[in-house]
């Protein structure tokens, strides 16, 4: 029972890790569709002419940032049900993980709206498009497929915090190898692999980004 | 960019204001939450350290190294940023006293978060190196300077401004990580809030302030970094003119 | 200033520059211009660069604010809205009624790269003017074909030359009925070889619409034959002001004639 890897505990607990691995892909996505649809509306608002609309926005992204993602889903969990909001661990934890990415990822449109040169906006005035369509038509198509690789980093680093949730019990990858460890006294077996799921799903997506990269540059050159 | 020091100060003071304006048992759990404080100060400046150096090693082996030492410092980046800073942090508190390694946890939060970060940091440095004009290591090629010496006199100062602003990002992201320790039971700032939390259930109050706090520490990284950039700055236009 | 007076609308210009003023910081661009363009006139601006001629269009567009002064535009403030008997800063909904008689082509086209030369052209009358999708189109396409590229369709900028981006930028610009026109050196950023087939379609329009015209412009060639009158710039004020016969031929101003012979020598 000593032995440094245990083969057969490694082939028992597998199947019920990747059954929480499926847990960890759900947050994963849906955490990053929240961040990717908050980060767009961060970096809009925050182009607001009135400050009264941009500074607070600006001052909630710098807070947001600055702050751990742990204590955010702390909050949200044990904050919000004061208030009569009350969510099961898992809605949090996502909620948590969107609105934290959420302003990473209004860093990268931000950056993607910079570089539209002024004269498209000028353009759009010139046809006298109203607001709306001189950013859903003229603006985003532009401003988008540039930032992807960038965006699609937060989604690896989003990724690799949904062990967080298992400070809330949220029965993902971690939370799932804590129990398998505190129930047979081995840990070695049940972390290690979380950690190889980990590697191997960031190298496997860091590759289909460069790939995704790679596309975009001959796209945008051609 | 002044602006944002600006935000961050009016958020803190307003929110401060709000906090102790409504709330009265605020002394009562102070201290504790202080204690806390100065646990993730102490994480973070140790991890903060450990990840300049471990970043420069593996920047350097990676770049200039021999293979074995190029391949060791591959492995050591790839690894620690591909998977998660917890993950690392449970498996060095729980994996590593199955070999007979035992640390004391504040030593394996350090350990874990630092080398997390410095994965990080080395492709910083490495950038950084890169981004130092050709001709400076030819020139120094031709005052017949080794490689280190050249390194070492040339490159990395220049490189050194161009650094610091990623670093400044870097240690604000190590800063937010060391609340993960809390789930290996160092009374970090995050584990004296949930403690606090479940003795007085003033859940609002708590975790607000601990929010307030975490971001005076981040503020405070931002502005000494931005004051090093200055200087930094100062001293490589000064040598220039 | 001046009272807007609605019973002489038929009396007021197409457009009235009166007393704008615009600065950057202490960088006076213009200085109390004024400024009176007829309806269906075809007015040539010239001048030396940071002579503020650009910025005249600029603001007639609304990309830019003016610091002081009232532009008119038909009779009615552009700017500015009537409330109470007095000026106020014009809100959204008015600038974008008073925007929508005003058309403009840029020195640098300013198409979108990620549409093609049609789309470009039936965007804003889809989504600005409600025109039902299929006729937008066939207008675009009528359009497309009289400045020349009835075949370039489906081509996106990036696969079309200056000059027939340019042209493409002109017919987007027409496909919202504009009773002004303006252009702002919208041949400069042209290799020599391609001006002339983006002159022609200015020709063209001159002749067949009946359109206000404003432009900005470096080629006084064009701006002779072209224009109904020429107005030189210099230093935020129009130095000198005629039919292009008498400006180009006989300049009083001292300024002008400077400007014309190194303009001249230079070609």
């Amino acid at each position: 029972m000593n032995e440094i890897w245990d083969w057969a505990y490694t082939w028992e607990i597998l199947p019920i890790l990747a059954r929480a691995s499926l847990v960890t892909i759900q947050a994963t996505i849906l955490g990053f569709i929240l961040a990717a649809t908050l980060g767009l509306v961060f970096a809009i608002l925050r182009m607001s002419q009135s400050p009264w609309i941009s500074l607070p926005v600006a001052g909630f992204v710098e807070f947001i940032r600055s702050t751990p993602l742990l204590i955010q889903i702390f909050f949200i969990f044990f904050v919000f049900p004061e208030f009569g909001i009350v969510l099961s661990a898992l809605t949090a934890g996502i909620l948590a993980l969107g609105l934290h990415y959420g302003t990473y990822c209004s860093e990268v449109y931000r950056a993607g709206l910079a570089n539209i040169p002024r004269g498209q906006w000028e353009a759009s005035t010139a046809l006298n498009l109203s607001g709306y369509h001189t950013f859903k038509d003229v603006i985003i198509p532009q401003a988008i497929p540039p930032v992807v690789p960038a965006l699609g980093n937060y989604l690896v680093a989003l990724f690799k915090e949904t062990p967080l949730l298992s400070a809330i019990a949220v029965l993902e990858l971690m939370q799932t190898a804590k129990i398998l460890g505190s129930e047979t006294f081995r840990y070695t077996e049940p972390i290690t692999l979380v950690g190889i799921f980990f590697l191997v799903f960031s190298l496997v997506t860091a590759a289909l980004l460069r790939q995704v990269e790679g596309w975009l540059k001959r796209r945008g050159g051609g | 960019m002044p602006l944002r020091s600006l935000v961050v100060s009016v958020i803190l003071a307003f929110t401060a204001g709000l906090v102790v304006a409504s709330f009265a048992g605020f002394r009562e759990f102070l201290p504790g939450l202080l204690q806390g404080a100065l646990v993730t100060i102490q994480i973070t400046v140790g991890g903060s350290v450990l990840a300049v150096i471990a970043a420069f090693i593996a920047a350097i082996g990676k770049m200039y190294g021999p293979w074995p030492v190029r391949w060791l410092a591959v492995g050591y980046i790839e690894v620690f940023r591909g998977t998660s800073a917890l993950v690392q942090l449970f498996w060095l508190f729980f994996v590593l006293p199955h070999f007979g390694i035992l640390l004391e946890p504040l030593t394996v939060a350090i350990l874990a978060l630092g080398l997390n970060v410095g994965a990080y940091g080395a492709e910083v440095v490495r950038g950084a190196i890169q981004s130092v004009a050709k001709g400076q290591w030819e020139a120094a090629t031709a005052l017949n300077m080794g490689r280190l010496t050249a390194l070492r006199r040339i490159i990395i100062p220049q490189a050194f401004v161009r650094m610091i602003p990623p670093w400044g990002n870097l240690f604000i992201e190590l800063l937010k990580a060391t609340a993960l320790v809390s789930l290996i039971t160092i009374s970090d700032l995050a584990f004296k809030a949930q403690q606090i939390n479940q003795t007085t259930f003033r859940t609002v109050e708590i975790f607000t302030i601990v929010l307030v706090f975490y971001l005076a520490i981040a503020s405070l990284i931002t502005v000494a970094m931005r004051a090093l950039e200055e200087r930094a700055a100062a001293g490589i236009s000064r040598g220039r003119s | 200033m001046r009272e807007t007076n609605g019973s002489a609308g038929e009396a007021m210009p197409m457009v009235r520059f009166d007393h704008v003023t615009k600065a950057y910081g202490s960088l006076t661009v213009l200085n109390a211009l004024n400024l009176d363009v007829a309806h269906g006139e075809k007015v040539a601006i010239i001048g030396p660069s940071g002579s503020g001629k650009t910025t005249v269009l600029r603001m007639l567009m609304t990309l830019e604010r003016i610091n002081d002064g009232v532009i008119y535009v038909e009779g009615e403030p552009l700017t500015h809205m009537e409330r109470g008997g007095k000026l106020v800063p014009a809100n959204q909904r008015h600038l974008r009624r008073l925007r929508g008689k005003i058309g403009m082509v840029f020195q640098h086209f300013n198409l979108f790269p990620h549409m093609n030369a049609l789309k470009n052209c039936v965007e804003a009358p889809v989504t600005v003017l409600k025109m039902p999708r299929r006729e937008a189109e066939e207008r675009a396409t009528e359009l497309l074909e009289m400045v020349g590229l009835g075949d370039k369709l489906g081509h996106y900028p990036s696969q079309l030359s200056g000059g027939q981006q340019q042209r493409v930028a002109i017919a987007r610009a027409l496909a919202m009925r504009p009773k002004i026109m303006l252009f702002d050196e919208v041949t400069s950023a042209l290799d020599p070889e391609l001006v002339g087939e983006v002159l022609n379609v200015i020709r063209k329009l001159g002749a067949e619409h009946d359109l206000t015209m404003l432009m900005v412009t470096h080629q006084m060639g064009f701006a002779k034959e072209f224009a109904d009158r020429v107005c030189f710039f210099y230093a935020g004020k129009i130095a000198e002001e005629g039919p292009p016969e008498e400006i180009f031929a006989n300049p009083k101003n001292e300024r002008t004639q400077q400007f014309l012979s190194a303009v001249l020598e230079a070609t």
